[in-house]
């Protein structure tokens, strides 16, 4: 389990980094963040890149900060940097310190990367559980220059995604979330810290003691996570109670079209659903 | 084969100028290049938590790095953990409460609940149970180790102060 | 005492710890301080000057005939010195059986160190290379061409039998344990339960994967093997036959070994071939299994299916239990030859006096990864079906599930309590000792087991899953004949013992030296202990079937009683005094109860006073050195009942072990907290195997389970918190220290208990029938 050669190249600036990778990607060159992903895909040998852009001397790219209405995350910003919610990133900051804790563990989190988890794309990635709940923008760029991807278009199935193989996952932007949003976040897997068999994140308002703008995201269940507009429906200008949660959960099974594997059938991860969403819509309650 | 790298690792406060291939994981860096095998290799995908070192103060998979990416960085492994024969509280913590048999995970444990404790010292105990539920052990069933590691604690709290 | 101890030697009921020094005590262990420092030197440390990585190229087919292994473009690859096929080492034979009874028809089975013309699982080695560099060794692997053509598979032991090879069935044996009619037994039944259960396939998996590294010594012509363990006595006979080397052309070197649990340093193909490629290649060989490897390579286990029903009459005696068996062996039969599936047999009847029984099992050959021993060999699947026939009987009667236990115990007045087969060859049981009823008492006190049957009822009256289970089980250990040990005090006082024995991390050499040192009369901490190096001790044990502490712990201390007796004979002319005035305390032969400053010899001082040569001798032999030997005919039977108390999510179908209790009967404890380690930790692997760890096959074959992100061992948050109560009710009379065995009582009855308690949370008994209980099985039991 040694990995395959390949070339190293460590730029210290994007435009370096951007350029370097606009030659190395057409012989399968890829960048290194992290790689709590990519280097044990490269321990087996199931990914051989030629070329290595690893970009965590990169200046800059580990920006964390607030732009407007958005949490702005650059490439290199850990895991780690969610395990405290800090106040300034409001409610928001919340949300993601109680995600982070179920992303693989500890020392992954110390070095593993939120874009990173995002350009990798495994269906039971947290992260992009979280980005298309919560609607993120991606900022891709290239020696070129840079384009913005809403969450929505991006996920195109297991590990599969909207990006070039030149395009650099520069920044995530996350929108912050009013004051007084509720959120909750329920993942279910055989051991803790595992990938998920199935999660649920979600928020809404409660205006008038109605839910109001309910965000319903399911991730592990289907090829990519997505939001589950029936669910939402279901919540949407009812009374935030068992009810609505479990009639949100049954809506959810109802649409969704799980992935299968040899140990769990398409049926077990449909009834999961329900429970995750039904699950992540009483934590949020609490 | 391709082309080395010239690099320079500061394992323990002592400088290991070392020549690797780009592909070479920090684990076999540490352990062939720099002999310092204390640091073992138990799957080489990330999951194990045998070869975690302390890296600038962060606990890391060093089977999850390459070597060329620790290139002037300062690495922390089991046996810079004892000041002479003054073992540190976590080494006389897994001792006396026999948090170890087989002991090749124990240099793992060491390293992360030594970092842990350092950067958190009133640490939660969920938090602890958290993190330490990072490396796995397959000798002691996980009892006496988070023993070993609440008394450390207690212990490094006291020194601390 | 009845006479089933006839012939054998027997000893009266030894010293309690109170009455003990350091025998018996929790002292902390000899071996920790190197391996909490990075000092340790397990078979990846080690390193020789010039050595070659090998690397092995294995097969990717479950069942296949290799048509054509093309090594031209690997062999270009810089670095590379040599690749192997079958065709290369074809005077090798297959590697060998250790010992097994009937093991003769198993023969055609055996492994070849490289495929012949077939390849039989998916990891099956089809050629190795040699390369200066192990990255360099994974390139060229990659770069051979194998070339070969499919076969079918078979993935169920219980599926029709295809051929192993043509004319020979994949049925390798029909094994057979019987005693007492079990035709008229269930013929007069009151009730008869019928189960149909499954053990799933789990293995020890330790932390550290295999590794070996060949080194020949040309000066003086000696082979050696680095990198053993559990056996190396036992696998140094195995490779001096299979190598045709005399035995001191031939030494095996145990170093640290990173977790044993019966699969690590049983002889393996790569074992064989470091050696070879050692001689005929002129350097150095290392190799180091990588964890892909390991979960697909190494040794696995406990895959059975049990069609098995159970006779009561109607007061809940069990009249027989009938059992067949498929018992899954995978690709070949390994050094174990048909052992586990015999002592699956052999154990079925656990502690209940059961007047019939029959045991049939299909051993059978399948395309997967090859089955041996793993830490409580058939026991573990013996007492899942035991104890699952026992809760499904005592519900079917509306019996409690204790008392129906409790009626059929094994009770105190019938030990030793005999088993005997009406098989040719098949080795009887005799039970050496214990009281059951006795540690079913204290077992059940200490879970507090009617009240938590109270408030899982309230519980679950609240809507949750929630209820606690049981499992009886009776171990063995210490199984003879024979082991021996060398000990010797150096002129600085401190102490050499060379044992046959090994050490995987369990604590052997503390043991050893308490039990040393309690004899002697010295600081356990003065002792230093040697396993593991066939060239410091012709003969040895090993560590495996819980058999380093009984047996090779008996030679210990007859070894030290006998220095003992010679350090006190020439203590008593030297301080001029009766040996039986005489006693040693730390080291230092001292009048007994004499106040502090009377007389006394310091062992180290008598050592020089014994040097070659010396006056005192008067033809005696020089120095203070013994060996000496513990012989014994007969296993010793420690016993057990795990408790387990489980949450079952209905929803998602996760089961959740809130609580377990241990209570084992050990006979004595020579390190209560030693002790205790091993049985928690074999119950965090039970618990794996119950609920987590499962070595999935595809329908073609493809392994499922070869990552750690896919083989599910427990962490620290799946582990519950475990009690252990350790007792000494029933002290061995088979050993002079009354000890048994640790080291698979904590494991044995996890299975039953997980499912006994799952049954009760879920309120339907006989519910679980299948190991490991998955939340997607969960579901579809629900369902």
């Amino acid at each position: 389990m040694k990995p395959a050669a390949f070339l190293y190249h460590a730029p210290r600036t994007l435009e370096a980094a951007l350029t370097l990778l606009a030659e190395v990607a057409p012989q399968d060159g890829r960048i290194l963040a992290g790689g709590q992903s990519l280097v044990p895909a490269m321990a087996f040998r199931l990914a051989r890149p030629t070329h290595l852009v690893d970009i965590n001397g990169v200046a800059g790219l580990d920006r964390l900060a607030i732009d407007g209405n958005v949490l702005s995350v650059g490439a290199t910003v850990r895991h780690a940097a969610f395990h405290k919610a800090d106040p300034a990133f409001g409610v928001l900051g919340a949300l993601l310190a109680d995600v982070v804790h179920n992303i693989a563990h500890y020392p992954i989190r110390t070095r593993g990367t939120m874009c990173g988890s995002l350009a990798h794309a495994d269906p039971a990635s947290e992260w992009c559980l979280t980005a298309i709940t919560l609607g993120a923008e991606m900022v891709a760029k290239t020696a070129k220059g840079a384009r913005r991807i809403p969450a929505a278009d991006y996920f195109q199935g297991i590990m599969s995604t909207a990006l070039e193989p030149d395009e650099l996952l520069a920044e995530v932007r996350l929108p912050l979330l009013a004051n007084g949003t509720k959120h909750g976040f329920y993942e279910f897997n055989r051991r803790a810290g595992d990938f998920a068999i199935g999660m649920a994140l979600v928020t809404y308002r409660v205006e008038n003691g109605k839910i109001a703008d309910a965000h319903v995201g399911i991730g592990g269940i289907e090829g990519s996570p997505r939001r589950v507009p029936e669910a939402e429906a279901a919540l949407n200008g009812q009374a935030p109670g068992k009810v609505a949660f479990e009639a949100a959960g049954k809506a959810t099974a109802a649409v969704v079209d799980p992935i299968e594997d040899t140990q769990t059938p398409a049926s077990y991860r449909r009834d999961l659903a329900a429970t995750v969403v039904s699950r992540a819509l009483e934590r949020a309650a609490a | 084969m391709t082309d080395t790298v010239a690099i320079t690792l500061n394992i323990n406060g002592e400088d290991h100028r070392v020549s690797v291939e780009p592909r070479r994981t920090l684990a076999d860096t540490i352990r062939d290049d720099c002999g310092k095998t204390g640091t073992h290799i138990g799957c080489e995908h990330g999951v194990c938590g045998s070869c975690t070192i302390i890296l600038d103060g962060e606990p890391v998979r060093s089977c999850l790095m390459f070597a060329v990416q620790a290139d002037g960085r300062k690495l922390r492994t089991v046996e810079g953990l004892a000041k002479g024969n003054q073992l540190h509280p976590i080494q006389q913590a897994f001792i006396d409460n026999h948090g170890l048999q087989c002991g090749f995970c124990t240099p793992g444990f060491l390293m992360l609940a030594t970092s842990v404790l350092e950067k958190e010292p009133d640490i939660a105990d969920a938090d602890l149970l958290d993190a330490l539920s990072s490396n796995l052990c397959r000798c002691t069933g996980y009892q006496n180790i988070i023993k070993a590691v609440r008394q450390a604690a207690i212990e490094m709290r006291g020194a601390g102060k | 005492m009845t006479d089933h101890f006839a012939g054998a030697k027997t000893y009266p009921v030894p010293p309690t710890t109170e009455q003990r020094t350091i025998l018996g005590k929790r002292a902390t262990r000899l071996e920790d301080p190197p391996l909490v420092s990075g000092r340790g030197r397990y078979a990846g440390d080690i390193n020789f000057p010039r050595q070659l990585h090998m690397r092995m190229v294995r097969s990717s087919m479950a069942n296949g005939t290799i048509k054509s292994v093309n090594v031209a473009e690997a062999l270009k690859v810089p670095g590379v010195v040599a690749i192997w096929t079958h065709e290369d080492i074809k005077e090798l034979g297959p590697v060998d059986f250790r010992a097994d009874r009937g093991a003769e028809i198993l023969k055609p089975y055996r492994q070849p160190v490289l495929a012949k013309g077939r390849a039989r699982y998916v990891g099956d080695p089809i050629a190795a290379v040699f390369a200066e560099d192990p990255y360099v060794a994974e390139d060229a692997a990659d770069l051979v061409e194998v070339e070969m053509e499919e076969l079918p598979v078979v993935i169920d032991s219980w599926a029709t039998p295809g051929e192993f090879e043509p004319g020979r069935s994949t049925e390798g044996a029909l094994l057979k344990h019987s005693f007492g009619d079990i035709e008229a037994a269930f013929k007069k039944a009151h009730t008869i339960v019928e189960l149909d259960l499954f053990t799933g396939r789990h293995s020890g998996v330790p932390m550290e994967t295999r590794g070996a590294l060949g080194y020949y010594d040309a000066t003086k012509d000696i082979l050696e093997l680095h990198g053993a363990a559990k056996v190396p006595h036992r696998n140094r006979e195995t490779l001096v036959k299979m190598l045709g080397r005399a035995p001191k052309g031939l030494h095996v070197h145990e170093s640290h070994v990173g977790g044993g649990f019966g699969i690590r340093g049983e002889l393996y193909p790569e074992d064989v071939l470091v050696l070879v490629a050692a001689m005929r290649l002129g350097r150095p060989i290392k190799w180091i299994e990588d964890r892909r490897e390991h979960l697909m390579c190494a040794n696995q286990g406990r895959e059975q299916r049990h069609k098995c029903r159970i006779a009561a009459d109607e007061n809940g005696r069990v009249l027989g239990i009938d059992d067949e068996i498929f018992h899954d062996q995978g690709a070949y039969v390994r050094t174990h030859g048909a052992n586990v599936a015999n002592r699956t047999l052999c154990m079925m009847t656990g502690g209940y006096d059961i007047p019939a029984y029959r045991g049939i099992a299909h051993y059978r050959l399948t395309n997967k990864t090859p089955c041996a021993t793993y830490r409580a060999p058939g026991r573990y699947e013996s007492t899942f079906v035991r104890e699952r026939l026992m809760d499904a009987l005592a519900d079917k009667m509306g019996l409690d599930r204790i008392e129906l236990r409790r009626r059929n115990l094994i009770t105190k007045a019938q030990m030793p309590y005999l088993i005997e087969f009406e098989e040719q060859g098949v080795e009887e049981l005799l039970y050496d000792s214990g009281d059951y009823e006795l540690l079913l008492d204290k077992g059940l006190k200490a879970f507090r087991w009617k009240e938590r049957e109270a408030e899982c009822a309230a519980r679950r009256a609240k809507g949750e899953a929630v209820g606690i289970g049981i499992a009886f089980f009776v171990e063995e250990s210490g199984r003879g004949p024979s082991d021996g040990a060398k000990m010797s005090v150096d002129v600085n006082g401190d102490v050499e013992l060379i044992t046959g024995g090994a050490s995987l991390g369990q604590g052997f050499e503390t043991s050893m030296a308490q039990i040393a040192a309690e004899a002697l009369g010295v600081d356990y901490q003065k002792i230093t202990v040697v396993h593991g190096q066939t060239d410091r001790i012709a003969q040895g044990i090993g560590a495996h079937a819980a058999r380093a502490t009984v047996l090779t712990g008996g030679a210990v201390n007859e070894t030290a009683l006998k220095l003992r007796a010679k350090a006190l004979e020439f203590g008593a002319e030297l301080l001029q005094l009766p040996v039986g005035d005489l006693d040693i305390v730390d080291g230092v032969i001292v009048k007994k109860g004499a106040p502090p400053g009377g007389p006394s010899l310091s062992l180290g001082d008598l050592a020089k006073k014994l040097a070659p040569g010396a006056k005192l001798l008067n033809g005696r032999d020089p120095h203070l050195a013994v060996e000496a030997w513990f012989n014994t005919d007969h296993t010793v039977f420690p016993y057990g009942i795990h408790f387990a108390q489980v949450r079952v999510d209905r929803q998602t179908g996760q089961t959740v072990c809130e609580n377990f209790l241990i209570a084992y009967d050990i006979g004595r404890a020579v390190n209560p907290m030693m002790v205790e380690g091993q049985l928690v930790g074999g119950c965090v692997q039970g618990l794996g195997g119950a609920l987590y760890e499962e070595f999935a096959y595809s329908e073609s074959g493809e392994p499922l389970a070869v990552t750690f992100v896919d083989y599910l061992l427990p962490t620290m948050r799946e582990a519950p918190q475990i009690d252990v109560m350790i007792t000494e009710d029933a002290p061995s009379p088979m050993n002079p220290l009354g000890i048994k065995g640790a080291g698979e009582g904590g494991i044995n009855g996890v299975g039953g208990a997980i499912a006994s308690a799952i049954d009760d949370a879920l309120g339907k008994a006989g519910a679980v029938v299948q190991l490991p209980v998955t939340p997607q099985r969960m579901k579809a039991m629900l369902a």
